[in-house]
């Protein structure tokens, strides 16, 4: 058995994990919560730095208790990016110091190939068109000739980052999607909002700030309903032309975002009249998590995709296709 | 002309299309999963956008069918007799099909699907169809997509592609100003290989 500790902390929530090639081990997590308004990155960075030894600690309780030792560990993964900038830097410094004082190796991780491989592992999906939407990222990806390619991606901010924008400017605390899901299920009015689809890409700031408009002549229901219903077909076309586009066959759903029922829905009815499998990993594995990481640094691992401390810099734009994807066959 | 002819052109995702006679008559399916007033505002937006860029691109001097009729998502327009540039392909109709690209992005329109499937030639002109993800842009990146789909197509399906991308780029740079910076983007865009 390969056991492999990974550290998640790209934006609000900072997270361990130790897994083996069939389970998690443990997983510890602390979320930073903003007293007011959204993600202050400077803050979610204080955040995991203050909390990142009381993680750990819990962590190795959890681990003795099932009579591990922290020598069992064969390497240490973390999330090397895309994410913000300071929270990276934190969470790297962690990495790089269990790294270190274990004198095991080193594994960087791209965020969003890791939400990609959890989905892989924890449903039957083997060769999906992914839509993995979150705050920061909404990306359509599949792999073909060794990467995960971005078919499709936001020219401009995360759908997640959107809803809750929106959300603020209604009123509604932070994280807003689950408030807006809940006050669009009060209603059927659809009211007029933009709906941007440019090629294979989606755009979302404007429907953000079309939908706070919109506030001015109608009710807060028929908003939020509004605004998911566009939100979401803009994801679910895209996702639908990339199943067209490369021929496969089955959708995975992941990112925070996934929780939400309606999105859950559109794509189940598009899957269905394409004769496509949907699938969607339990929620624990949707939103930022630290099994993801460590997992993909388990495969990363036994691949030999290792790195000295000086190549373990952090990159906020890291971009999935720039990952070789080494422990797939073909 | 053909007459009593109805059948089923194409059948996809998107649209269906269906020839009678000599008109072909494309149909934006409804889709399910999205609400009906926003469903029908899409099908109706592009079926309009779609004529309007039929149109243009025929104004700027590249052969289109003629559009009779646009209602709901629907468009009837004309048949266009002749072969699909696939099966007819040589090295001086690449040459006019560069040029035609060439005037089609001089005049601000990106076509979208370029693949040899969606040029006609009907022995004495080459004709444009399918103007399903047309779009307006005139930036490097649109026009670069836009060569690097029809590369792909003569790279896939023709032995002698080489000297068929050449002839396209003699005949893009004679009606293109910036071809130089787009053939250059096609290549950076070839490396990504998030189209292919």
């Amino acid at each position: 058995m390969t056991l492999v500790l990974g550290i998640e902390g790209t934006a609000w929530n900072l997270s361990a994990a130790v897994v083996n090639e069939d389970e998690v081990v443990c997983e510890v997590t602390h979320t930073y919560k903003p007293a007011t308004g959204g993600i202050h990155p400077r803050e979610a960075a204080q955040h995991h730095a203050r909390f990142a030894s009381w993680v750990m600690s819990n962590l190795f309780d959890e681990l003795a208790d099932k009579s591990i030792s922290p020598n069992d560990i064969d390497a240490i993964s973390f999330s090397q990016g895309p994410g913000l900038g300071a929270c990276l830097r934190t969470v790297a410094t962690a990495a790089r110091a269990l790294s270190l004082s274990l004198e095991i190796p080193l594994v960087g991780v791209n965020h969003c190939v890791a939400h990609v491989e959890i989905g892989r592992w924890k449903t039957p999906a083997k060769d999906p068109v992914v839509l993995y939407a979150s705050g920061a990222n909404t990306q359509v990806l599949a792999y073909r000739r060794g990467k995960y390619r971005v078919f499709g991606e936001t020219l401009d901010i995360g759908v997640g980052n959107a809803l809750d924008k929106f959300a603020r400017s209604a009123g509604l605390s932070h994280p807003g999607g689950p408030q807006i899901e809940r006050y669009a299920k009060d209603s059927v009015n659809y009211v007029n909002l933009p709906y941007v689809v440019k090629g294979m890409d989606f755009s979302f700031s404007g429907l953000s700030t079309a939908a706070t408009d919109a506030l001015q002549k109608h009710t807060l229901e028929d908003v939020c309903y509004s605004l998911q219903e566009n939100a979401f077909a803009m994801l679910v076309e895209v996702t639908e032309r990339a199943l067209a586009h490369t021929g496969k066959t089955e959708v995975l759903l992941g990112g925070g975002v996934g929780a939400n029922m309606r999105l859950r829905e559109m794509l189940d009815i598009m899957c269905d009249d394409r004769g496509a499998s949907f699938y969607v990993p339990e929620k624990r594995f949707m939103g930022d998590n630290g099994a993801m990481i460590a997992w993909l640094g388990l495969l990363m691992y036994k691949a030999g995709d290792t790195i000295g401390v000086e190549d373990s810099h952090v990159n906020p734009n890291y971009r999935p296709d720039m990952v070789d994807v080494t422990w797939l066959k073909e | 002309m053909a007459e009593g002819v109805n059948e089923m052109v194409r059948d996809g995702a998107e649209a269906k299309v269906i020839r009678k006679n000599n008109r072909l008559v494309k149909s934006r399916i409804p889709k399910r999963y999205r609400v009906r007033e926003l469903d029908e505002r899409i099908r109706r937006e592009r079926t309009r956008a779609e004529a309007r860029l039929i149109s243009q691109a025929r104004r700027a001097g590249v052969a289109t069918p003629v559009i009779y009729d646009i209602y709901n998502s629907t468009i009837e327009m004309d048949y266009i007799e002749g072969k699909p540039l696939k099966y007819v392909i040589s090295e001086d109709l690449c040459e006019k099909l560069g040029e035609l690209v060439g005037r089609l992005h001089a005049a601000g329109i990106i076509h979208g699907d370029l693949t040899t499937s969606n040029i006609i030639w009907d022995g004495s002109r080459m004709w444009l169809i399918d103007f399903g993800l047309a779009f307006s842009a005139e930036d490097l990146e649109s026009r670069g997509v836009d060569v690097h789909v029809l590369f792909q197509t003569l790279q896939s399906s023709h032995p002698n592609h080489e000297a068929l991308i050449d002839a396209f780029c003699r005949g893009y740079y004679r009606t293109l100003e910036s071809a130089k910076d787009v053939l250059e983007r096609v290549v950076e865009i070839e490396s990504r290989g998030r189209y292919s």
